[in-house]
């Protein structure tokens, strides 16, 4: 800022001496920066848009049903006449499909973090971390694909062998599918964590006569918790809000079940296909997915932001 | 037991539990490339026979009666490669035997016909020989991906006519279509190509102005802050979010075309906006002070030193960035089906306010249909898109490895 102004003030010191009109550049230069801020305020609009526009539909949906029988509902049929709209169904499916997934991806990217920044050479790390890489560049429609039509199979196929019940439209096959989603995402911020921490520690454990996995499990693990917690939250917001994953292989209808084999429904996939096809604006079936699209926004939102700022102290403590 | 053995014991288990942890953490990364690889493998080997299709060579009369030379687009080729084909097979002569006949063969045997024909009119009264296409059934079965067919029939038929395995262009050239056998992905690519394209001319921009503003103009205020917190939830907002609002605001309130690579492209625009910010600032937190110093020291304007030496040095990792929010953009399923880019659409778009739909939409569209033509064709078109993106992806890394600076 300060030097800022000194150009300025030496700037117009110049065309006084000098006596010139301001020159096109300073022109050029305001009008710059001005495109500048307006760039940056993109970002701001865009998420005020976002709210106006989801909060705005919601009201107008809120006014036709009661905000605690959306809430604590425990019926979800938007189509069949009459309709109801209880949230707690979907919200069960979400969390569950959301725990499959963080009890494959929390373990897988856990450990291939640790693997990578603590045992593996550089030749192990130059062909994993690509192949991680790539795993997290996948569309979710492709993911959707697969669990759809491979894993969900399988897994029924399976089952049966058991002489379970399987649902073709399991939680699992998506919560699984979804987990291998979220590993790159868990172990790439743990790997970023884990390297954080400082050497000293280490080196200190080691001194006093500690294994490696020993000074991984007691001193690094321990020092990179908080971190290693604010990825995890930050997987779950990406599971609860992943939706073509669910749309492909998890199912329309909505049970309140904690049953990985049966068929569930998630929020995003509720709001996927109540908003393709006809779309009236006035029709509290339509307006439900606003009511469902602020309630995921919210979640999320709050999750990302104890996630990033349990980051930012967590960095400034070896810092 | 002296202390001695009892050390020794306690030793070999703590060895033991080191290389177990070592074991699991190498599992982990084994298990999760088995994923990968089982992955592309299994859908390569769904989508591989899609790249290919079978045609019969007969030969066909363009008789000048029944081609109206002036006008040969208009004649019935439909009832003449039917004819033609029947005719080769005299033994079938009941009309079951006959519908089974026409249904070994695809509509689009004639459409070829006629495009040849009227691209070359001089062969009107002449007898050529004709690649027909055989409908999907057939073609599944020579495949060996189905047996729903009635075998009897088709052996005769390879007995008599010569059927040859081709590459199929149609695949590329053709737009969606009902029949398994026609669909192709033009109409999605053109698609995806629309769209990406004015996410890529507005995000860019926007997205390396406003890395440029918090990076290297903005104070350090509570406006500033608001900003980057702002910044990085909108990255983790989930993506059918961002499809919620573009319906609300651009096809509701501004009444924009619904379907449109257009709204699209906004919506996508707003969607990859953090990561290139995200990357952009990275990359110009990357450029040493002592550079901006020097050209202001040397009497440069602060914008001069920014622009004309602090950003060119940064643009390497902005456009690694640009790729990778590209990349991510072409992946998008979700935020396009709630704008309506997920109709049937059978023709290809034009331009940017038509009726249009993106590659992830069409497998998403594709993986629903029951046919197993189908099922084929969407897993050879997460091929092609696979195939996009993986180069996307090695430009940005060949980009890095290129430009990457030590300072």
């Amino acid at each position: 800022m300060s030097d800022v102004s000194v150009n300025q003030i030496g700037a117009g010191a110049a065309s006084r001496l000098t006596r010139t009109r301001p020159t096109s550049r300073h022109w050029r230069e305001a009008v710059v920066k001005v495109l500048l801020v307006a760039s940056a305020g993109v970002a701001v609009l865009t998420t005020v848009g976002i709210f106006a526009s989801v909060i705005f539909e919601s009201l107008v949906f809120f006014r036709e049903i009661n905000p605690f029988a959306f809430l604590l509902g425990t019926h979800w049929a938007p189509t069949s006449d009459p309709a109801s709209f209880g949230f707690l169904p979907l919200l069960a499916g979400t969390l569950l499909i959301t725990l499959i997934a963080l009890i494959v991806a929390t373990p897988l990217g856990l450990l291939s973090a640790i693997y990578m920044s603590e045992y593996a050479g550089p030749r192990v790390r130059n062909i994993a971390k690509p192949l991680l890489e790539m795993l997290a560049g996948i569309p979710t429609v492709v993911l959707g694909f697969f669990a759809a039509l491979t894993v969900a199979p399988l897994i029924r196929n399976t089952g049966e062998s058991l002489g379970l019940s399987v649902a073709s439209e399991s939680a699992l096959a998506a919560g699984l599918v979804m987990g291998m989603m979220i590993v790159p995402l868990i172990s790439s911020l743990s790997d970023d964590i884990i390297n954080a921490v400082p050497q000293s520690l280490r080196d200190g454990s080691y001194a006093m006569g500690a294994t490696k996995s020993e000074t991984i499990k007691r001193v690094v693990l321990p020092a990179a918790l908080a971190g290693i917690v604010s990825a995890i939250m930050l997987a779950i917001s990406r599971a609860v809000g992943e939706t073509m994953i669910v749309v492909m292989a998890a199912g329309l209808s909505a049970n309140l079940t904690f049953n990985p084999l049966e068929a569930v429904s998630t929020i995003t996939v509720q709001i996927a296909t109540l908003l393709v096809g006809d779309q009236e604006f006035d029709s509290a079936k339509t307006l439900s997915a606003f009511a469902l699209g602020l309630v995921l926004f919210f979640f999320t939102l709050a999750l990302n932001y104890i996630a990033l700022r349990t980051v930012q102290k967590y960095r400034q403590q070896y810092d | 037991m002296t202390d001695n053995a009892v050390y020794k014991q306690h030793l070999a288990k703590r060895y033991a539990a080191e290389t177990r942890f070592k074991a699991y953490g190498a599992a982990a990364l084994v298990l999760t490339s088995a994923f990968l690889i089982y992955l592309l493998v299994d859908i390569a080997r769904k989508g591989w026979p899609a790249f290919f299709e079978h045609r019969a060579t007969i030969d066909v009369t363009l008789s000048a009666a029944e081609i109206d030379a002036a006008n040969p687009g208009a004649a019935d080729f439909s009832a003449i490669v039917k004819e033609t084909w029947r005719a080769q097979f005299p033994e079938f002569t009941s009309r079951g035997d006959k519908k089974k006949l026409n249904l070994l063969l695809s509509q689009a045997a004639s459409d070829d016909l006629r495009q040849r024909v009227i691209a070359n009119p001089a062969l009107i009264g002449q007898t050529v020989k004709a690649d027909v296409l055989l409908s999907d059934e057939a073609d599944l079965y020579l495949k060996g991906q189905s047996q729903e067919i009635d075998k009897a029939v088709l052996d005769k038929v390879l007995a008599a006519v010569p059927v040859e395995r081709h590459v199929s262009w149609r695949l590329f050239s053709n737009g969606d279509s009902r029949e398994p056998e026609l669909a192709g992905l033009r109409g999605a690519i053109m698609g995806s190509l629309f769209t990406v394209f004015v996410a890529l001319v507005l995000g860019l921009p926007i997205g390396v102005a406003a890395a440029v503003y918090l990076e290297q103009f903005a104070p350090k205020n509570r406006w500033t802050d608001l900003l980057e917190v702002n910044i990085n939830n909108l990255a983790a907002v989930p993506s059918i979010i961002f499809g919620l609002f573009g319906l609300a605001m651009f096809l509701n309130l501004f009444g924009m075309p619904r379907s449109a690579p257009l709204v699209g492209g906004l919506v996508l625009a707003l969607l990859v906006l953090p990561t290139i910010i995200i990357a952009s600032r990275a990359a110009l937190k990357a450029v040493p002070p002592s550079i901006k110093e020097a050209a202001l020291g040397v009497g440069a304007s602060d914008q001069q030193a920014v622009f004309h030496h602090v950003l060119p040095l940064a643009l390497p990792g902005v456009l690694t960035g640009a790729i990778l929010g590209l990349a991510r953009a072409f992946g998008e399923t979700a935020p396009l089906l709630m704008i309506g880019m997920v109709a049937f659409i059978a023709d290809v778009p034009k331009g940017f306010t038509d009726a249009a739909t993106v590659l992830p939409v069409q497998i998403y569209l594709w993986s629903d249909l029951p046919e197993l033509t189908f099922q084929s064709k969407t897993a050879a078109a997460i091929m092609v898109l696979i195939a996009i993106l993986f180069s996307l992806n090695a430009v940005a890394i060949y980009l890095r490895k290129k430009f990457e600076r030590r300072w």
